[in-house]
Order: structure tokens, then C-alpha cells, then sequence
């Protein structure tokens, strides 16, 4: 099949992008969006000009750095899958498809379409853990979580910090991925004893780091690829409210 | 050059205990004074960088990736092994050692493989403890199933996510330490060198890739957990990533590389469907507990799946392998498989892959069960594939996965640099000439929790008076200045071919001559070819873009070059060892009924090698294992 990309190219953070156009010609439709790509700067680099920048490592759909918005959806057109499980199978012959990166206030662009998302790690460095020191801890039978409880977190921990959320959010805000940890840990008996302090240093570094506020589009939702639900962005204002009121009383 | 492995004395339950006793230990005070390099942010890097951070050391944390929470690690599906026999069929330490020492084809130190399985009790508990959230029974008790290879339950699980959450739970404990300010964090920086100082390991040198500036770091302890480099074969069930380049650097300096041409091919990664393809992408092998796995028993069989009935179907491993049926270990489901696509009966578009058959579980169990068990592993496969796994078989086929070679270590997870350790893949220890499912995540995570932490102690308790080290030294600017060398050397070369090329040809080579099965003729070839390659390469190659900025091109390259030397040391171990064991198949060795054929009385040892300089012939330095607890015995699993 034949493509007609649009791809946004930009030198480094200080530089002005643009679109520019490229036609791949006679691509397998079993072939990965970004296997596409690795055609596509091939091509490229024996032409004599540099390739197109893009983040991506596992290339299975779980370590969540590939990512890009595709026809201005972030991962594309298929629901709840990565940019790099996207095939072609899903593009029609001679469409047109435009890349360009996942665009927020605290997703800085690096280069073409990589941007730069360590706002997420310092998240998590706030307070998206339970303080245990590593060596010595208890039995792990010692205490019994439910089948249900272990699966309702585990829905939550699957978070992969990709950050299709916050690029499709029209606030781009981290809402959804922050409280996908928020609600893993507060759903566990481990996570429970911090849970005020975790939630009140998490939503404030998230605030620090311009993300903006959650207005309940739902779009988040729609396009994580692992199904995060929003209901999880209810628990972490309930969670935050409950530890403004204990604070206070306290 | 003697190798001591250092194992403590006493008998096998109680090394570890004599070790931790007499273990040098450093006052928490005189922490703050010692710097520690770790590179690496996978469950070894992430967790011995958590580790030490906690205790007070100053640690600095690398890794390529944007952020350490994507290391390859995140990638393990299947689940981690622990002797807690929570089932109560039959577990325990011992037999877990047992299991392990048999499953590596006795190839492995027996102290390392039981501190292994004794260790794997806390694991558990550490990572539960974290927020890892194991599967459950209903009663809340921890649930596990079993893995290729063993034949008791002890294989822990996050749905099919496992290594993503045990990750994710080592990352908390590094990011904790990260706003503690006891870790500093190097995300995109790349280690190009290793910098010695007086025959000890004393920093790294590396590029930020995102700037493309090269910079010093010193340290009194430097940790490689850089994983494995399976991804040399180009197709690899592996991240786009993976290199071998920091081990590589670290041996050129001196540490030695332990049986490097052990890469274990795995049974059940999806097959390869084009020359585009960058990856292989691995299925669980965790799918095998209620999967079968058959081949048509008529050759170049053109029927649909669906159409070919029970009685004209080859469910091969059951046959060949009774006891153990579908669960038989990978190194022997993998050439299996392979034997009988070679002998003409593998299926899919390119007949290289076999089926694997749901359609008696679904019967028994109902869909919604096996839904519970793996839907995401189905969910992959149509996404992948575009076929639907519940309606008929999948197609598997054996992709290069996992390297049990790395440097040599000894029981402290030392190299033969004094201070320079290397813990998780990037070691050789523990897995023997073939590695167990489930006990790779075990193996990474045990290193940087609970070994490392005490061993690397008992190194710094001598260099508490070293003072810092200072990266304004000759050695810093050699090793810098080489590394700068080599950037320009890349760019400026300016040939036709891309990197990618060079990469797909050397890993065709490798899974030709080296991979599944291997003879004399064919890696002494493969040899040949290999340096001609290499020269070719560095005559011909084109990296676009600039050195002193972001380049991706260029960052392969580098891997690129290093995969030569390392193909050729491959090449040169397999050759070296006249005998069949794991996943080290000779073709000149095998019992009539084509099964490896072991040599224990020539070949009872480890194999460490020398580098000797670019186009010499590496030295072979031999570590002989001793087996004082169980007596090596032929493999069976029939
Ligand atoms: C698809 C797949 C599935 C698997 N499933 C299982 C399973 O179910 N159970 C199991 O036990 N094992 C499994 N394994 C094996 C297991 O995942 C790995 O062996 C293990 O995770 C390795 O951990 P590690 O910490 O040693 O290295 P990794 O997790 O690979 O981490 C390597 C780190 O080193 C860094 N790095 C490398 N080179 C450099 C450099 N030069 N400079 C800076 N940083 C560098 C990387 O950035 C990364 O942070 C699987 C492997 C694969 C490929
Ligand atoms: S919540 Fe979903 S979209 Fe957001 S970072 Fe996590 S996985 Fe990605
Ligand atoms: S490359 Fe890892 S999620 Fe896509």
C-alpha cells in the first residue's frame, strides 16, 4: 500500500517546526506504524538527509515511550493500543496521515517528535510509592488483599506513563495518569498509611509542573491505551478532599 | 590468570549466612563519603540504586531511556519463580535448586544458584510489601502457577504484566530516593567507557543523548546492570535498545566475558513475517500451561488449522517428551520446533512456526477462564497478527531471547576489575548454559536488593579513606577523548549503507551459524565473515545527522560496532566447547535420538575470556565447577 505522510519536523526545543511531506510507496500492511517509520529514514539517511527523531524501546506495547499524535488522535486510530502495536492494516491505501508530537505545556518538545516527559517521574518522586525500606519486610501472606482489590489495583498500576493522556487532554493535564497511582496505592493495605500525604505532594507537584486542571472532558479515557478509567480521577479528589479535611482537623 | 569465585565455606544452606556474618560493613557516617556509579535502571539497577541510596551512599543513577521505569525489565510477561510453596506440592529451597542447577544443564555454581532460590522467599515479600500487585486467590492469599521446566507451582504473576509491576515497584524505590536526594537521576545518558585508576574501576564516561555532550562521572564503585545483549541477532524477542556495548567497554578494559554464546532462543515468540520486521515479540511462555503445541503430521500441509483433524496432528512435545509435555524447558521446545520446521512441517505464510492450541482449555475451562488467565496475550496477538487466538491456534516460533553469558563475576557479583560489579542479565551467574522461565526477574532483582547492598560493603570498607575521586584526572581525559575519537571516526566514514544493515546482516549470521544449533564448520565461517563485515562497516557505513547532537544513528552505531567483537567472541566460545548443553547445541554432538550430548568430564567448567586486542584471538581462562551437593546427571524430561 501507499502512504502520504506529514510529519512534523523540528530541529530542537528552541527552533520553529513545520509539516513536511513524505510519500512511502508499496509498505506492507502487516507492517508497525513505526516499523513504517524505520522504512521511512532508511530511505532517508541513503538519501543523504536525517532521519526522523522518534522515541520508542519495547516495541510491545508496554514500556510507553513510543507515542505521537497520528491524525491528531494520540497512539492513532485503533482503541487502547500504542503507536508502536499500530499496523498498517489499520491506514487505507493513499491516505494521508499526519504525525506530529504529543504536544503539552510540560511535555517540552526535544526534537521531531520526541518530547520530554520527565514532569512524570518527578510525580512519582513526590510521593507515588510506599515508604519501605528494601530488605527486610514482612511475610507477604501476612496480610490478605482480595482477588477483587489486587485486580481493581492492578487496573489502576497498569498505567504505562506514556502521556497520551495529557496530550490529548485539551488542558493537558496529568489527571488521569497521577491518580491511575494514587488509586493503585490507596486501594492496597501497604499504600493506605501514607495516603494523605501521597496525595496532597502529588497533586502538588503536578500543579508545579504546569500541567493544567482536569475539567472532565473524559477524553484521557478514550485514548489510554490501557484503559485507565476516569472513575480513578474521582477517587483522587475524593482522596485529596479527605486529606484537606484531616489535615485541617489535625 | 587464576579465577577465584570466592565462594565462602561451610555447607551450601549456610555460605551466605558465613557470608553476610564476616562481611565488612561501613559505618553509616562514613556512607555519605563514598560514591557509588550505577548503570542500569532495570530491576537490578533500579533496586541496588534504591538500595544503597537508602543506606546513605551517594548514587548516581543511568540509563538510555527517558525515563527509568521503561527498562527492559517492564517487558517480562510471565512471572518471577520463589520456593514459598504456598501450594504446598512439594517446594522448597532445595528443590528450586535443584530445578535450576539441572534446568542451566549443570553449567552453573551450585553457591550461586542456592543463594538464588534462597533469596527468592524475601523477593515476595519485598515486592508485596512495595504495592506490587500479585495475583490473588479469592480467600487474598497469593496465588502462582507453574512454568516451563519444573513441575511444582512457584511462579508468581501480575497478570501477564509481571515484569511492568515488579519494575514499577523498584522504580517507586528509586524515584523515593530521587527526592530524598540520595540517588541522582541521568535519564538519557548513554555509558561509552569505563575509566580505570590503578587497576581499579573509578567512574564511566558518557553522552547525553539528548545534547549529545560527553561527560565525566567518578565514582569508588562503578555497577554495571546494563542487561543482556540477546539483541545482537537483530530479531530478538528484546527492546529496540539493548546493547552489550557497556559490558563490552568494561571487558575490553580488562573484565572478563563469561560464556558469551549461551542466548537462550525462546519456543513461543510470535513468528517473523517480513524483511521489515525490526523485533520478534515474545508470548508468554506461561501460555504453555494450557496451550499444546502440535504440527501437522503430513509435511507442507496447506489445510486451515481448524480443518485438520485430532489423528493428523504431531503434538510433538508431548510425544517426545512425556513427563513434561508442553512444559518441557525452552531450550528444548525450542529445538524441537525447530526440528520439525526444518524437517518440513512448520506452517504460517513462511512456514517457519508452529501451532499453539487453545481449543482443548477453552473446552474445559470455558473462554471466560481462559480470558481471566491471558486475554491480554490474546488482545496482543490480534493486535500483532490480526487474528483471533480463541477461534484458532496461534502461530509461535523460537526467537533469540535471553543471554546467560555476561561478565564474569564471582560471588560477590565482582568482575575481575576490582570494584566494578555486574548484577541481573549483564552477568554471567546463575542460569547455567540455559536459564529457567521466571528466574531472570528473580535473578535481577535478588542481585540488587539483597546481595549487592552487602557485598559492595564489603568492597567500599577499604576505600573509606580513599577520598573522592576526582574525574580531572589523565585516565578521564584518555577515556574521554577515545570516546570523542570514535564519534568523529563514525561520522566521518560517510559510506552507502545504514546502520540497521550491518545490524540485520550480522544478527542473519549469528542465527544461521550461531543460534539454535551451531558446528565447527559454520562459526569458523562465521568468524571469517564477521570481521569482514566489520571492516566493511567501517568502511561503508552512513551516520547522518551530528556528533555533538541528538542522534539516534549514531547511538547505533556504537551498539552496532561493539555487536562485531561480541559476535565474534560468540563465535569463538561455541566453537571452543565440544559438547552439547543448553542452549549450546553442536551438531557434532548429539545422542542418536537427537538430543544434547553433554561432555561433564571435559567440559565441567566455566568459560572466561580475555580480550587480546582488535583481530587476536581472545584467551580462554577456565573456571572448573565443582559439584559437592547433587552430582551432575543426564538431562531427562521424557
Ligand atoms: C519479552 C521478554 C519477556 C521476559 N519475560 C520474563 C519473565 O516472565 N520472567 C523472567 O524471570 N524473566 C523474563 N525475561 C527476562 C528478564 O526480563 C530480563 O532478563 C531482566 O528483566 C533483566 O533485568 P536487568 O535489570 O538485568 O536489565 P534490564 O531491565 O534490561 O535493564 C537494563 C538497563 O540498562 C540500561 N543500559 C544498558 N546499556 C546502557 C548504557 N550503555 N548506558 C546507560 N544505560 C544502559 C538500560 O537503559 C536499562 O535501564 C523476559 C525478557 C524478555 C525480552
Ligand atoms: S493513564 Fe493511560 S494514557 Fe495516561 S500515561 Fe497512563 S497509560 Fe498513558
Ligand atoms: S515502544 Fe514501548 S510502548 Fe511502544
Amino acid at each position: 500500500m501507499d502512504l502520504h505522510l506529514k510529519i512534523w519536523r523540528q530541529k530542537d526545543r528552541q527552533s520553529e517546526g513545520k509539516l513536511v511531506s513524505y510519500d512511502l510507496k508499496e509498505l506492507n500492511p502487516h507492517m508497525s506504524f513505526l516499523e513504517m517509520l524505520d522504512t521511512l529514514n532508511e530511505k532517508l539517511i541513503t538519501e543523504g538527509d536525517e532521519p526522523v527523531e522518534f522515541d520508542h524501546d519495547c516495541r510491545e506495547g508496554i514500556c510507553g515511550q513510543c507515542g505521537m499524535m497520528i491524525n491528531g488522535i494520540a497512539h492513532g486510530p485503533l482503541k487502547n493500543t500504542t503507536t508502536c502495536q499500530l499496523h498498517l492494516r489499520s491506514f487505507r491505501d493513499g491516505e494521508t496521515v499526519l504525525i506530529e508530537p504529543f504536544r503539552a505545556g510540560a511535555f517540552p518538545v526535544k526534537k521531531d517528535l520526541k518530547v520530554d516527559r520527565s514532569a512524570f517521574d518527578r510525580i512519582i518522586s513526590s510521593g507515588g510509592f510506599v515508604s519501605i525500606n528494601t530488605g527486610q519486610a514482612p511475610d507477604a501472606t501476612a496480610v490478605a488483599v482480595t482477588h477483587q482489590t489486587a485486580e481493581e489495583a492492578f487496573d489502576a498500576a497498569a498505567c504505562i506513563g506514556c502521556g497520551a493522556c495529557v496530550a490529548t487532554c485539551k488542558n493537558g493535564s496529568a489527571a488521569l495518569f497521577t491518580s491511575a497511582k494514587i488509586t493503585h496505592m490507596v486501594l492496597l493495605p501497604q499504600g493506605k498509611e501514607e495516603r494523605s500525604e501521597r496525595v496532597l505532594n502529588m497533586v502538588t507537584q503536578m500543579d508545579k509542573e504546569l500541567f493544567g486542571h482536569c475539567s472532565n472532558t473524559e477524553a484521557c479515557e478514550v485514548e489510554c491505551p490501557q484503559g485507565i478509567s476516569v472513575l480513578n480521577i474521582a477517587r483522587m479528589n475524593y482522596e485529596y478532599g479527605r486529606a484537606l479535611f484531616f489535615r485541617r482537623k489535625g | 590468570m587464576i579465577l577465584d569465585s570466592k565462594i565462602p565455606e561451610g555447607p551450601l544452606e549456610q555460605k551466605w549466612d558465613n557470608y553476610k556474618k564476616k562481611a565488612k560493613l561501613v559505618n553509616p557516617a562514613n556512607r555519605k563519603k563514598l560514591d557509588i556509579i550505577v548503570v542500569g535502571t532495570g530491576l537490578a539497577g533500579s533496586s541496588v540504586a534504591a538500595s544503597l541510596g537508602e543506606m546513605g551512599y551517594n548514587v548516581k543513577s543511568f540509563c538510555f531511556q527517558d525515563s527509568p521505569r521503561r527498562a527492559h525489565s517492564v517487558a517480562a510477561q510471565g512471572g518471577v519463580n520463589a520456593a514459598k510453596n504456598y501450594k504446598n506440592d512439594g517446594d522448597s529451597i532445595y528443590r528450586m535448586f535443584v530445578d535450576t542447577l539441572k534446568g542451566g544443564d549443570f553449567r552453573a555454581r551450585e553457591a550461586n544458584v542456592y543463594r538464588m532460590a534462597e533469596c527468592s522467599l524475601n523477593l515476595i515479600d519485598q515486592a508485596v510489601a512495595q504495592g506490587v500487585p500479585f495475583g490473588r486467590e479469592y480467600g487474598g492469599y497469593l496465588n502462582n502457577r507453574s512454568f516451563g521446566g519444573v513441575q511444582v507451582s512457584r511462579t508468581f504473576y501480575a497478570r501477564g504484566q509481571t515484569g511492568q509491576q515488579l519494575l514499577l515497584g523498584a522504580y517507586q524505590a528509586l524515584m523515593r530516593q530521587v527526592g530524598k536526594g540520595t540517588v541522582q537521576l541521568y535519564s538519557r545518558h548513554e555509558m561509552l567507557d569505563l575509566v580505570m585508576i590503578d587497576g581499579k574501576a573509578r567512574g564511566i564516561i558518557v553522552r547525553n543523548l539528548d545534547t549529545g555532550e560527553i561527560e565525566r562521572h567518578a565514582a569508588h564503585a562503578v555497577i554495571l546492570a546494563t542487561g543482556g545483549y540477546g539483541k545482537i541477532y537483530y530479531l530478538s524477542t528484546l527492546a529496540m535498545g539493548c546493547n552489550g556495548s557497556a559490558i563490552w567497554r568494561a571487558h575490553k578494559k580488562g573484565a572478563l566475558m563469561a560464556s558469551p554464546s549461551w542466548i537462550q532462543v525462546h519456543p513461543t515468540s510470535l513468528p517473523q513475517s517480513g524483511d521489515y520486521q525490526s523485533k520478534l515479540t515474545l508470548m508468554s511462555e506461561s501460555l504453555r500451561n494450557d496451550g499444546r503445541i502440535w504440527v501437522p503430521s503430513k509435511a507442507d500441509e496447506t489445510r486451515q488449522p481448524n480443518d485438520i483433524p485430532e489423528n493428523e496432528r504431531d503434538y510433538y512435545l508431548e510425544r517426545r517428551y512425556p513427563a513434561f509435555g508442553n512444559l518441557a524447558p525452552r531450550d528444548i521446545s525450542s529445538r524441537a520446533a525447530k526440528e520439525r520446521i526444518d524437517a518440513g512441517y512448520g506452517i504460517g505464510p513462511l512456514k517457519n512456526a508452529v501451532y499453539l492450541d487453545f481449543s482443548k482449555a477453552i473446552q474445559e475451562q470455558g473462554k471466560e477462564k481462559i480470558k481471566e488467565k491471558y486475554g491480554n496475550l490474546f488482545d496482543m496477538y490480534l493486535k500483532i497478527t490480526g487474528y483471533n487466538a480463541y477461534n484458532e491456534p496461534m502461530m509461535i516460533s523460537p526467537s533469540a531471547h535471553f543471554s546467560m553469558g555476561g561478565l564474569w563475576v564471582d560471588y560477590e557479583l565482582m568482575t575481575t576489575i576490582p570494584g566494578l560489579f555486574a548484577l541481573g542479565e549483564a552477568n554471567f551467574a546463575d542460569h547455567g548454559a540455559n536459564r529457567l522461565g521466571a528466574n531472570s526477574l528473580l535473578q535481577a532483582s535478588v542481585d540488587g536488593y539483597f546481595i549487592a547492598p552487602y557485598t559492595i560493603a564489603n568492597y567500599l570498607a577499604n576505600e573509606i579513606h580513599t577520598g573522592k575521586i576526582s574525574p580531572d584526572t589523565p585516565e578521564f581525559e584518555t577515556a574521554e577523548q577515545a570516546v570523542k575519537q570514535q564519534i568523529q571516526d563514525f561520522m566521518n566514514i560517510k559510506g552507502t549503507k545504514t546502520v540497521d544493515y550491518f545490524h540485520k546482516t550480522l544478527g542473519k549470521l549469528l542465527y544461521d551459524y550461531c543460534g539454535l544449533a551451531r558446528n565447527e564448520k559454520g562459526l569458523k565461517y562465521a568468524i571469517e565473515e564477521i570481521r569482514r563485515l566489520k571492516q566493511e562497516f567501517y568502511k561503508d557505513v552512513r551516520v547522518s545527522g551530528q556528533g555533538d547532537k541528538m542522534n539516534t544513528e549514531l547511538e547505533k552505531a556504537g551498539r552496532v560496532a561493539d555487536y562485531f567483537e561480541i559476535g565474534e567472541l560468540m563465535c569463538y566460545d561455541a566453537l571452543t566447547r565440544n559438547e552439547s548443553c543448553g542452549a549450546h547445541f553442536r551438531e557434532e554432538f548429539q545422542t542418536p535420538d537427537g538430543e544434547a550430548l553433554r561432555n561433564d568430564t571435559e567440559y565441567q567448567f566455566i568459560s572466561a575470556w580475555a580480550w587480546k586486542g582488535e583481530n587476536n584471538e581472545p584467551e580462554l581462562i577456565k573456571e572448573p565447577l565443582i559439584f559437592e551437593e547433587i552430582q551432575p546427571t543426564v538431562r531427562s524430561y521424557k
